[in-house]
């Protein structure tokens, strides 16, 4: 068994350009992590290589029952590095698990309705791993109910923007059926104080893009995760896209499950001052011959931005073939933000045929800023130009052109610094 | 007519090991029309030079102007010095991740025209300026100079002379990492610009074979951050069979 852990902090200043880099595939040789050195200059930076962590990533302690998880104290592996005293309720006060407002736009085959919460399905794609999870599920009445059936394409957008500020407990499934094939945009905005669960389960040869959009409003807090169960020569594509909101915590669990099952998990998110937006990504390779790429890209501006990317890979000891490879790349803006990266791979196979990982954090460059200059553009144009282009390389592979063209203007919007 | 007048310039930059200087007292005059080589060995401050006037924020001008039509170049911002009519041909182009040449072509030209181009003349423009640097019509989809060739660099930074046009253009050493071929292309590129906008150069080289392209009006022997002689194109001649090692060595005024 190969077990590797890499974490960066980078804390931005006003020094030169630098990048840390930690890359490189876990099929045996692999080069020495960074020492420290070459990272940014006058930074705060940590690395961490540990040979053998304490426990594989799919042993963690589940359940439904909020009770059965201790009280959190904010030193836990999976709430260090997250503010827990400014999520209050949602870990474990009272929700009011009721019914919501949403407005659904959908087309083809699917219907969107609410389901007991006694249904059968709920529970089979993932069980809650902290307690915010656990506080959202034992407090949820009925699921959201998300079904997509035929083989047509199908396109399903559902509008959260009245949740009001009550804190709330939600719990959604997206149910595709076997060789459908589909988009889902949960959209997200206005206030909100929520914990979710959503659980999406991809039937065999499925196609299916899902996408959370964050775009709340400036003082909303959000802790979600989402639990999806890939089968047999499905594919899934989840995107997160976090932009708006105080507090936003969107943790996805994709588990490979039939052979030959592919999951791009893909991430966008722009923090701005005082923002905190988090993803702790679990792409887990449990069948053979499955491919899985994870590619988040952020970048931080304003004091007091922070965000945090954790990227658990674990490829298990039946996941012969597997092709897995995951990144993360932050890009700071200015002073006073904060980017956590943290990828850990696990390979419990020999028999892969590929892995790696890489993390990097990097100082908007000043050299390409008096290239564009150089060139007549304005500092703001070219500062625009060149965030934009940093976050294209995972906006473009949405392939969802509207949502594309919405995400390019709100991230134009976010470098103006437009209240949302 | 337009001049460009580099007068006493001084310029450092800050080191690790304190302030380093590195102009120490550059004269030149460029008028529109003209081409100016400036050839120097490694190190002794041609690139300096070259991004000092483009206003590169490492380089910090001690004393000493920089004019253009009489108007302070040295008061404006880098993008200002664009829009006036300055462009450098960078030695080094820098990679834009994300950014499409085509964009980044079309972004630049509102910038210096300060509006859109009519669409059409554009697209053609880009078109023939594109194929008359033999360039892949694919190109203006790549990002700008990621994964490119030393050689791609170069054509695409005059490829962005020929479209914006400006009225005087430093090229940094343009000629060097070319093969014969790209460069008569380049060449033909710098001499077609000089032609249509009645251009002026400063051509900053290492090698005196870029000169049996493009014909400089004046050459003059940088050495150690200033201007050590000045002639005609017969100096380049004499460069070429002597090279630099009567200068090396030679005092340098402070
Ligand atoms: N940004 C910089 N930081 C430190 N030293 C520099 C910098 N730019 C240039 N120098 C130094 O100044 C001298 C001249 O450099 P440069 O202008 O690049 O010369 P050339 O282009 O003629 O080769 C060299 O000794 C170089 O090392
Ligand atoms: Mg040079």
């Amino acid at each position: 068994m190969t077990n590797e852990t890499t974490a960066t902090t980078t804390t931005g200043r006003s020094t030169p350009a630098g990048e840390t880099n930690v890359g490189g595939s876990a099929t045996g040789t692999r080069p020495a992590g960074p020492t420290g050195r070459g990272l940014i200059a006058d930074a705060t930076s940590r690395h961490e290589r540990s040979a053998v962590p304490v426990q594989t990533r799919n042993e963690r302690f589940s359940s439904t029952d909020v009770t059965a998880f201790p009280p959190v104290t904010g030193r836990e592996a999976g709430w260090k590095l997250t503010p827990v005293d400014r999520l209050g309720a949602l870990i474990d006060g009272e929700l009011d698990g009721g019914r919501y407002p949403i407005t659904v736009q959908g087309d083809g085959a699917s219907t969107v309705g609410w389901s007991d919460r006694t249904d059968a399905r709920i529970g089979t794609a993932g069980i809650p791993e902290d307690r915010a999870s656990a506080n959202a599920w034992s407090h949820f009445a009925e699921a959201l109910d998300i079904r997509i059936a035929g083989e047509e394409p199908v396109h399903v957008t559902v509008r959260r923007d009245r949740l009001g500020s009550t804190p709330r407990a939600a719990h959604t499934i997206i149910d595709v059926a076997p060789f459908a094939r589909a988009v889902v945009v949960l959209d997200n905005a206005g206030e909100a104080v929520l914990a979710e669960n959503v659980e999406i389960l991809v039937g065999d040869s499925a196609e299916v893009t899902v996408v959370t959009l964050q775009d709340w409003a400036d003082d909303a807090r959000h802790v979600a995760n989402h639990f999806a169960r890939v089968g047999r020569d499905a594919r899934l594509k989840h995107v997160v896209v976090s932009l708006g909101g105080l507090v936003v915590r969107v943790n996805p669990a994709v588990t490979l499950a039939g052979s030959g099952a592919e999951g791009e998990l893909l991430g966008v998110y722009f923090a701005d001052a005082g923002q905190h937006l988090e993803s702790q990504v679990f792409l887990f390779h449990q069948a053979d011959h499955t491919k899985g790429r994870v590619e988040y890209r952020g970048a931080l501006q304003g004091a007091g931005a922070h965000t945090v990317w954790v990227g658990d890979v674990l490829i298990g000891p039946d996941a012969t073939g597997t092709d897995s490879y995951e990144q993360n790349r932050n890009l700071v803006l200015t002073d006073g933000t904060r980017a956590d990266s943290v990828p850990n791979l696990e390979i419990e196979t020999g028999d892969i045929a590929g892995a790696g990982h890489a993390s990097a954090t990097g100082r908007f460059d000043d050299e390409q800023l008096f290239y564009l200059q150089a060139r007549g553009i304005t500092e703001e144009v070219a500062r625009r130009l060149v965030v934009r282009g940093f976050l294209a390389a995972v906006v473009q592979k949405i392939g969802v052109p509207e949502l594309e063209t919405r995400l390019h203007d709100a991230i134009e919007a976010e470098l103006a610094g437009e209240p949302r | 007519m337009s001049t460009l007048t580099i007068a006493d310039l001084h310029v450092s930059v800050e080191t690790d090991q304190g302030t380093k200087q590195i102009l120490r007292g550059v004269d030149l005059r460029i008028n529109e029309g003209e081409t100016h080589a400036v050839m120097g060995p490694n190190g002794s401050g041609k690139s300096t030079l070259a991004y000092t006037i483009a206003g590169h924020p490492k380089y910090h001008v001690e004393s000493g102007a920089i004019l253009l039509d009489g108007e302070d170049v040295l008061a404006m911002t880098v993008d200002q010095r664009a829009r006036a009519g300055l462009f450098l041909a960078m030695q080094y182009p820098v990679e834009i991740p994300g950014v499409t040449v085509s964009n980044f072509l079309r972004t630049a030209k509102t910038a210096i025209d300060g509006e859109a181009p009519a669409i059409r003349g554009w697209v053609k423009d880009v078109r023939e300026s594109m194929a008359a640097l033999r360039m892949d019509p694919g190109f203006a989809e790549r990002n700008v100079n990621e994964g490119f060739s030393g050689g791609e660099k170069k054509r695409n930074e005059i490829l962005q002379l020929e479209l914006l046009k400006p009225r005087f253009a430093v090229l940094d050493e343009t000629d060097s990492g070319l093969d014969v071929d790209a460069l008569k292309i380049v060449s033909e590129g710098v001499n077609r610009a000089k032609a249509n906008t009645g251009l002026g150069v400063l051509l900053i080289t290492h090698y005196t074979r870029i000169l049996r392209y493009i014909t400089p009006d004046f050459v003059h022997v940088f050495v150690a951050g200033r201007v050590a002689e000045e002639g005609g194109p017969e100096l380049a001649d004499r460069l070429e069979d002597e090279g630099y090692d009567r200068y090396v060595g030679e005092p340098v005024a402070s």
